[in-house]
């Protein structure tokens, strides 16, 4: 009885799931096996191979594992160096990383398109100085730049955490069994962070592959992600069946990419995912 | 007597600020079961880990078999510790973590798996290669950090109060083991402990520090039985520490009342610290005893009863076989050679460096 009541209280959440979650998946799929008339097909999901829409797709990888490298690479001597400094400091550095996500998403996107533009702020900076402008508006390295300032919190925080749960007896009973630096940073450091870097590589690589918004707004149309073709197979051509059959394409990449990394393993349960 | 393996000299250290040792001097010899024992902050650790190279001393140095050392890196020391907090590696297995020292050394296969079998027999854990480290008991995670120590054969094993988050009744089973040990092993023991308990039991020699000075250095009985001053006394078992009168040698005036002592050379008139161990403590019939006083409070013990006597305004914890219920009306004895005079320190500092001097 007691454990009847208490599952009662994930009530309104299980209600949430279902309305806003499950039901929508559930859409999704029956519009993608469906023809516009409601008959079965395979047509929506296999439109995959168009030319026009594998493009979309191998650039979204494509920039989603740069944007994911670039992160991977900031973000892990970050974490060292903000695991080595005091405590106190570190509480105020970690509140800088997490500040910009108190903005909106759109904001901060908007706000490199200033940056960036032409005439932006960056160029008139570089004019000053009497450097040539960049150029680099409404094209992929644009996006990657905005992803990478995006997702970066979502790279430092899992591995920082992981760091920071290194015990220092650990790396002085390595030191004392006889390790150098480099032994402990790839015998202890890395395997003890694993399960923070697999995190962070699922946190920042999911949404950048499905992410359309910044390529909407940074690439000026002409950085075409596979969201963008899902968005305007939605929104403008109103075909809910291939908008519906391509994101059940990208749910699958979604779903192999988490199985993959999370087979890595997550045994010392050091990640935040 | 054996050589000295290791020899620490005018050993200074401060944190912030803040004097952690000063001017410390130890030697341990070769084969030798040394505990370093006394109250937390005392610097005990920071003297364990000057040795194991984990700290640098700001001043003085550390000799090791005839070499100096105070530079040298953990890595480069012959010598391995054996955390409190077991500081096992989470991610690898038991044979794992064993062989960690030795890979580094590059030892061959066969070598490293014999060795892993041998220290895992010598722990009393045999077959337990495979296993994970959360499988483990606290008890077992001691023993598998004891072995992964041992395996590299260091002339000198370091334990950082490694009993200390054990519960008591294995706490005593891993005394034992920890002397076994070491006399299979025939290597130098140095051991961390706040406990008194401990430190009798296994040492071949105790130094006892506070405030960041060595008390006293000695064998478990000359501290126990000859504590140079009252903090080792109060410190090592329990005592009865007593404001006295040094009338003349050979005799002490505590609460009014004359005692005879064998302590001699302290002067005419002189306050002096007396310590007396609740064991050497008689109750008697009031008529046989130098003091009389009332049973205030009596707590069984097992071995025995602990008695607290009120008299002349000074509670006396007696340790005694006979029962006297509370309120009983009794008399106190103590044997002369039972009664122990120490020269009263005059300020904190000098309660701190006396016997150092």
């Amino acid at each position: 009885m007691r454990n009847l009541k208490r599952q009662l209280l994930a009530g309104p959440y299980i209600l949430w799931m279902a309305g806003f979650i499950l039901l929508p998946v559930l859409m999704i799929l029956y519009y993608a096996f469906t023809a516009t008339g409601g008959n079965f097909t395979f047509l929506n999901v296999s439109s995959i191979t168009f030319s026009v829409h594998l493009k979309a797709l191998v650039l979204s990888l494509k920039l989603g594992l740069i944007c994911t490298v670039i992160c991977l690479a900031l973000s892990y001597p970050l974490a060292m160096i903000l695991n080595s400094m005091k405590a106190k400091s570190q509480g105020f550095i970690v509140f800088i990383f997490i500040l910009p996500m108190w903005m909106n998403f759109m904001l901060r996107i908007l706000a490199w398109r200033m940056l960036l533009s032409n005439n932006g702020i960056i160029n008139s900076l570089l004019g000053t100085f009497g450097l040539p402008g960049i150029d680099i508006l409404n094209t992929p390295t644009a996006v990657v730049f905005c992803m990478v300032y995006d997702f970066l919190p979502f790279m430092i925080l899992p591995i920082y955490n992981a760091m920071s749960r290194i015990q220092p007896d650990i790396i002085e009973a390595a030191r004392d069994l006889g390790a150098g630096s480099l032994i402990i940073f790839f015998k202890i450091i890395v395997p003890l962070t694993m399960s923070g870097v697999v995190s962070g590589i699922i946190m920042v690589f999911v949404p950048a592959l499905t992410s359309f918004a910044v390529s909407d707004l940074l690439g000026g149309g002409k950085v075409l992600l596979i969201g963008n073709v899902i968005e305007q197979a939605f929104m403008q051509e109103y075909n809910w069946n291939l908008g519906s059959g391509l994101s059940f394409v990208l749910m699958i990449f979604v779903i192999a990419s988490m199985a993959l990394m999370n087979s890595r393993g997550d045994e010392n349960g050091t990640g935040v995912w | 007597m054996s050589k000295k393996l290791i020899d620490l000299t005018h050993i200074s250290k401060s944190f912030d600020g803040q004097m952690i040792l000063d001017d410390l001097n130890l030697y341990i010899r070769e084969n030798e079961f040394l505990t370093l024992l006394g109250p937390s902050g005392c610097g005990k650790t920071t003297t364990l880990r000057i040795i194991g190279g984990f700290e640098t001393p700001d001043q003085g140095s550390v000799m090791f078999d005839g070499r100096d050392i105070t530079n040298l890196p953990p890595n480069q020391r012959q010598l391995n510790t054996v955390f409190q907090k077991y500081a096992l590696f989470p991610h690898m297995s038991i044979a794992e973590n064993i062989a960690f020292g030795l890979k580094i050394r590059k030892k061959s296969k066969t070598y490293i798996d014999d060795k892993i079998k041998y220290a895992l027999r010598l722990v009393n854990l045999e077959g337990f290669e495979k296993r994970s480290i959360e499988s483990l008991s606290g008890g077992q995670q001691q023993r598998i950090a004891i072995a992964r120590a041992i395996v590299n054969e260091p002339k000198v094993l370091l334990l950082d109060e490694p009993l200390g988050a054990l519960d008591l009744k294995l706490r005593q089973d891993m005394q034992y083991e920890l002397i076994r040990l070491k006399n299979e092993l025939g290597i130098t023991f140095v051991y961390v402990t706040h406990d008194q308990e401990e430190a009798l039991t296994m040492s071949d020699t105790i130094v006892v520090m506070n405030q960041g000075y060595i008390q006293q250095i000695g064998t478990p009985q000359d501290i126990y039985n000859e504590p140079v001053n009252a903090f080792v006394a109060d410190f090592i078992g329990e005592s009865n520490i007593i404001n006295g009168l040094m009338l003349k040698d050979r005799l002490v005036q505590i609460l009014d009342v004359k005692f005879s002592c064998v302590d001699e050379g302290f002067g005419c008139n002189v306050p002096v610290d007396v310590v007396i161990r609740p064991e050497d403590v008689e109750l008697v019939s009031p008529e046989q005893g130098m003091l009389e006083g009332h049973v205030v409070s009596l707590i069984f013990k097992g071995v025995h009863w602990e008695t607290e006597v009120l008299s002349n305004g000074f509670e006396w914890l007696v340790h005694t076989t006979q029962m006297h219920p509370v309120g009983a009306h009794v008399g106190i004895r103590v044997d002369p050679f039972n009664i122990q005079i120490m020269n009263k320190p005059e300020s904190n500092d000098e309660k701190a460096v006396e016997s150092h001097a």
